[in-house]
């Protein structure tokens, strides 16, 4: 157990992390993808912080965070909790570990025993990790978590899921974590079918419980504006690989990987004097990307590919203080992005 | 209102015209309610709007909020145990060629006299149309046999026409051999798109065409459509929780609360100067890219019941501004000033007169 309280080692860290799917085809044609290609990330829980992995459909978010939930095993790599493989922790670390690295789905309608009572989640959870010493005490316990996370306990005891919105069950789902107050959430898209107006409720509260419980998010989103809006730090993916990484405001405002600036500039303003008044190249975004060992990822759709890109896989570059790109010409294009900025 | 098009030059002039000839689409008190075991839930309850010619018309709202129920309702596909049960949907279109041109109540026509509206003059792009694509047929025969379904024309025109729609939302001509499989999700929403279009509707109505799509591919298809009308003189009814999306996208914007409107303006009105507290709400929950991250709190509370929407106002249990009227009396969408309407008792005289010393904003 020695290692679990080292705080200078990341709660939680997937090293150099691939997962390889065979490709459906004959015997002779099957060949592999790399869903995750080569991703390192490390979370800590002193500071907490929020990390949002960022990436459009297809491009390993999923994967990663089964990896790191310990739901798949990954095909080259390591996912380390506390600097021991997961796959390797005893009975009592990897107790430790799933007590501590607890996921938010997407889904909050699929999740759910549609038979049970909405607290059934929140008691099972008592339960299992003998957080009361009597009912009362888990009742008490009960209400006191829906409270934090903004439910109206008399709304929600008694109810079955399906009498609550979505929101509101991502939220009764929050509360649980309320409940293990774990280091790490791994949040796999939570907001995506919850409406705007509550969307910021859920937000707000995992804002909060960075700040009032220490813990660390990973928020794992396709929408840049609600990474944005939570902070911290980003990872952009790009068909498996983390093709920008470092501090949000920094990649939002200066993006130095083109595959960056083409999300960017696809995100909608939401100022109606602020239209797009260029078109986007609707070529390059349909051209399929490839994933071919020695190369850039993005080479088939990059508008500054030169010969070079097709012949290596660009390692990461040091833009500044907390800004990586995988690209080789990312300060040629950051700047180039500043001065388009003023434009858009 | 000029503020907007000064800023949008890719967008056609609008002429103006009379108000009764700019109108293509008046949906007026419109309720369409379910019969549930346990009673009427009414999801679209009393509905005024109109749609005007050559407009890119936003109808925005949560979800549950009767939006895509009102233009299921408008295009006549409510199936029980749903029904209209009261409105008028008024639809002018040129009723064979342009030999002048016919209003119709589309709620009053019989399923076998709407149905030769439907393509021709109404085209719908449903909620995820584009998993309905048969997966056993090639593109190309999917999108002919509508047009020879519902035009009439003959196999070769048919065929001529449906590559020039591919065209136009940017597919190669290659596509139309191809069947769904082959496709990405971005290509088959415009396969769809290109269907609808095939037979020069006037209205063309999208019911979150987006919302499955990679912001990428949704920048796209925004682009498409905007052509597309450009290019049919196309009206579009835009149906899309997204707010964002409404403001790249619509010229005017309708929401929706609880199965009512709340707030009618252009775009810009909507976003710059929110009048009902719903509205306001909702915009301020946003989060925007481009400005300072700063904390919103959103919209507290839970959508009501189309069981049973709340008396009064129907936004009044989660109105920070609410007062005994709100209560009470269930506030009419009525004109601020031109094409500028709110359902908001805020709005009215009555409002500061009923409790003195109650003030807004």
């Amino acid at each position: 157990m020695s290692t679990l309280s080292d705080q200078s080692v990341p709660v939680l860290q997937a090293r150099n992390v691939t997962k390889e799917f065979a490709t459906s085809g004959s015997a002779l044609r099957r060949g592999h993808i790399a869903a995750v290609d080569q991703v390192s990330l490390s979370l800590y829980d002193r500071p907490p912080q929020i990390v949002s992995l960022v990436g459009e459909s297809g491009s390993g978010k999923t994967t990663l965070s089964r990896m790191l939930l310990g739901l798949t095993p990954p095909t080259s790599g390591e996912v380390l909790y506390h600097g021991k493989n997961i796959f390797e922790l005893n009975r009592e670390e990897f107790r430790n570990y799933r007590i501590n690295v607890q996921p938010v789905f997407q889904d909050p309608y699929g999740i759910y025993n549609p038979f049970y009572r909405i607290e059934r989640v929140l008691q099972l959870v008592i339960d299992n990790f003998k957080l009361a010493k009597s009912r009362s005490q888990a009742h008490d316990m009960i209400e006191e978590a829906l409270r934090a996370v903004d439910l109206r306990p008399n709304d929600v005891i008694g109810r079955y899921p399906h009498q609550l919105s979505g929101g509101e069950r991502q939220r009764v789902m929050l509360a649980r974590l309320y409940l293990l107050k774990p280091k790490i959430i791994i949040a796999d898209e939570p907001v995506s079918m919850i409406d705007v107006a509550v969307r910021t409720l859920f937000l707000n509260i995992l804002l909060d419980f960075r700040d009032k419980y220490n813990i660390s998010t990973l928020f794992i989103t396709h929408n840049l504006s609600t990474a944005h809006y939570l902070g911290g730090q980003i990872m952009v993916l790009c068909f498996g690989r983390v093709v920008e990484s470092g501090d949000i405001d920094q990649v939002i405002q200066r993006p130095s990987h083109p595959y960056t600036q083409q999300l960017l500039a696809a995100v909608p303003s939401i100022d109606p004097d602020n239209r797009w008044t260029t078109k986007a190249n609707l070529e390059s975004i349909e051209r399929p990307l490839t994933h071919e060992a020695g190369k850039c990822v993005f080479v088939s759709r990059c508008p500054y590919a030169m010969p070079i890109c097709s012949q290596q896989r660009p390692p990461d570059f040091t833009i500044r203080e907390n800004q990586h790109s995988a690209c080789f010409f990312s300060e040629k294009i950051a700047v180039e992005a500043a001065a388009a900025s003023e434009v858009r | 209102m000029n503020s907007t098009k000064a800023n949008t030059p890719a967008r056609p002039q609008q002429k103006v015209a009379p108000d009764s000839e700019r109108r293509l689409l008046q949906i007026k008190d419109t309720r369409v309610w379910y019969t549930t075991v346990a009673g009427e839930a009414k999801v679209v309850d009393g509905v005024n709007v109109t749609i005007n010619r050559n407009e890119v018309f936003g109808l925005a709202g949560e979800s549950g909020c009767g939006k895509s129920t009102l233009v299921e309702g408008v295009l006549r596909l409510i199936k029980s145990p749903g029904y209209i049960k009261s409105g008028q949907a008024l639809f002018t279109y040129p009723k064979d060629g342009n030999a002048g041109e016919t209003t119709v109540n589309l709620f009053e026509l019989g399923l076998g006299e709407i149905r030769p509206l439907r393509w021709q003059h109404i085209a719908y792009v449903p909620q995820g149309a584009m998993n309905s694509l048969n997966p056993v047929m090639r593109i190309s025969d999917q999108i002919t046999d509508a047009i020879l379904e519902h035009g009439n024309s003959t196999k070769a025109d048919a065929t001529k026409n449906m590559l020039h729609r591919l065209e136009m939302v940017g597919l190669p001509p290659s596509v139309a051999r191809m069947y769904p499989h082959e496709l990405s999700g971005g290509m088959k929403q415009r396969v769809t798109i290109a269907a609808a279009v095939t037979l020069r509707p006037e209205l063309l109505i999208a019911d979150e065409p987006t919302t499955a799509l990679d912001v990428n591919v949704q920048r796209v298809i925004l682009q498409e459509l905007l052509d597309i009308r450009k290019e049919l003189n196309l009206t579009i009814v835009y149906v899309s929780h997204d707010m964002a999306v409404h403001a790249e996208l619509a010229d005017r914007l309708g929401i929706m609360y609880a199965g009512a409107m709340m707030e009618v303006g252009t775009t810009s009105q909507i976003f710059k100067d929110p009048l009902h507290p719903y509205t306001q709400g909702l915009i301020r929950s946003i989060p925007d890219i481009s400005k300072e991250r700063v904390r919103v709190e959103g919209i507290p509370g839970l959508a009501p019941s189309p069981l049973a929407w709340p008396t009064g106002c129907r936004f009044h249990p989660r109105c920070q501004f609410a007062k005994d009227v709100c209560r009470r009396v269930e506030p009419l969408l009525t004109e601020t000033k031109p094409g500028r309407q709110v359902a908001c008792h805020i709005y009215t005289d009555a409002w500061n007169e009923k409790s003195p010393g109650g003030t807004v904003q």
